[in-house]
């Protein structure tokens, strides 16, 4: 029992020391995360157009994974349909507009994020 | 010795018991609710911090609830939230799309007739300043035609949110009557800057004009059959 407490006692002090230096800005979230905190709900689990809102969608969210499409996309488009939406690039509104959610350095991070989901690098 | 721990929380529990049926409302949330839900305003929220929620914050419920709503979604509560919450800890791949993982989501805790208004009560008093722009809503008539409109096709507001007929999508909070559960400054506050509400909450800020904000607001309440005087 003694030894079981300390052991116990030396698990939460581990704990408590490891998550006292946890980077605590936003902008350290890694990018995977960001996309399953926000994209997953429309484009998916699997990234290729399939979220948990599928069925309420008139128009189907872009497969991530697609080389041939989003290969056709330059950098700076996909920039703007995340910063300012899919009307902005003359696709649809069901496609929103995260601008203000996050901030350049992310969706700048995001667009290297999706040429690899893609593997179609530019 | 190895049960000396469980009993003495046991016995801990049992002294509680007697304690709680004549407790203030307060005094429930902190022992009840306070394991799930944020009683007060965190010192900071970051993406990360959002996959360690487990319930929506009730910090700001005095500007958030509609006092009768909360009497009686207490006592029995109905899922708000099609697929929980936060959505992304419970949906998985499925053949066609992703689905939702029904054995993650529990029945809420439902309180007694007593409990339930003396923890509403509690609730109401949390009015932190800054959250909601107070008299943001000016009322007025609403076109339902244009709202419905605005609401499934021009914002795309149904892709997130369960709105007429209970239609719509999974990961929002349903609004078919959110006019019942909901306040209208709040409403139209959260449509017009859902991150100052709620930062990094994972609706989008739509860069909505006055007039918009207004119908939506309207829409949705007049929608709940919540119509204002
Ligand atoms: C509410 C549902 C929804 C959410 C959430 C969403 N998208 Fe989309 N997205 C769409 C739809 C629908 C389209 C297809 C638009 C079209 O083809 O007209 C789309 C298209 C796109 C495109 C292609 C744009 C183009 O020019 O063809 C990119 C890139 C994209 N989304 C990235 C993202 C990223 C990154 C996120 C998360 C930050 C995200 N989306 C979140 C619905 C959504
Ligand atoms: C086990 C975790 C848990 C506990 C304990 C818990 N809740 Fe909740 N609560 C939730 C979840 C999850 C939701 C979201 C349910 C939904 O949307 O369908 C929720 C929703 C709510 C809502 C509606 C919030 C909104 O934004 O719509 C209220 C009010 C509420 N809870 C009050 C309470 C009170 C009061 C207690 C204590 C008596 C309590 N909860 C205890 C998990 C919990
Ligand atoms: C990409 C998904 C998405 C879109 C699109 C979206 N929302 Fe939301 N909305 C959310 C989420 C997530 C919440 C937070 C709900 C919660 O606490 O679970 C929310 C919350 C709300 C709330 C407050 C509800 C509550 O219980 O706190 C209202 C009102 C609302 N949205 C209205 C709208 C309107 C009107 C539109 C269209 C202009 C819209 N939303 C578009 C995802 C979305």
């Amino acid at each position: 029992m003694r030894h079981q407490s300390l052991l116990l006692g030396g698990i939460v002090l581990a704990t408590l020391a490891f998550s006292a230096v946890q980077p605590a800005s936003a902008a350290d979230t890694k990018i995977e995360r960001v996309y399953g905190t926000y994209c997953v709900q429309c484009h998916g689990l699997k990234r290729n157009g399939t979220g948990v809102n599928l069925p309420a969608l008139s128009v189907r969210p872009r497969d991530h994974t697609d080389p041939k499409g989003m290969g056709s996309l330059p950098d700076d488009e996909i920039f703007k349909a995340i910063k300012t939406g899919g009307l902005s690039v003359n696709k649809s509104v069901l496609m929103p507009s995260w601008g203000g959610t996050l901030n350049d350095k992310q969706i700048t991070e995001m667009v290297h994020y999706l040429r690899t989901v893609c593997k179609c690098g530019h | 010795m190895r049960t000396s721990l469980p009993m003495f929380m046991g016995l801990g529990l049992l002294a509680l018991a007697p304690m709680q049926a004549q407790a203030g409302g307060a005094d429930i949330l902190k022992s009840q609710c306070s394991a799930c839900h944020a009683l007060s305003k965190p010192a900071s929220v970051t993406i990360d911090d959002l996959w360690t929620r487990k319930a929506p914050d009730l910090w700001y419920a005095g500007d958030k609830f509609n006092k009768d709503w909360l009497v009686a979604w207490l006592q029995n509560p109905t899922r708000i939230r099609p697929a929980g919450y936060p959505y992304f800890k419970n949906v998985i791949k499925g053949p066609k799309h992703d689905e939702i993982d029904e054995s993650k989501l529990k029945p809420h805790v439902h309180l007694a007739k007593a409990d339930a208004e003396a923890v509403a009560d509690a609730l109401m008093a949390m009015k932190p300043d800054g959250v909601v722009q107070k008299g943001i809503y000016k009322g007025g008539s609403v076109n339902m035609r244009m709202g419905a409109m605005t609401f499934d096709k021009f914002r795309g507001c149904i892709a997130c949110h369960k709105g007429a007929d209970g239609k719509g999508g999974f990961s929002g909070a349903e609004l078919t009557d959110a006019g019942k559960r909901l306040q209208p400054d709040y409403i139209a506050s959260f449509i017009k800057d859902p991150q100052k509400i709620d930062p990094h909450i994972w609706m989008p800020t739509l860069a909505m004009n006055d007039r918009s904000i207004q119908m939506l607001t309207g829409y949705l309440i007049k929608l709940s059959g919540q119509e204002k005087k």
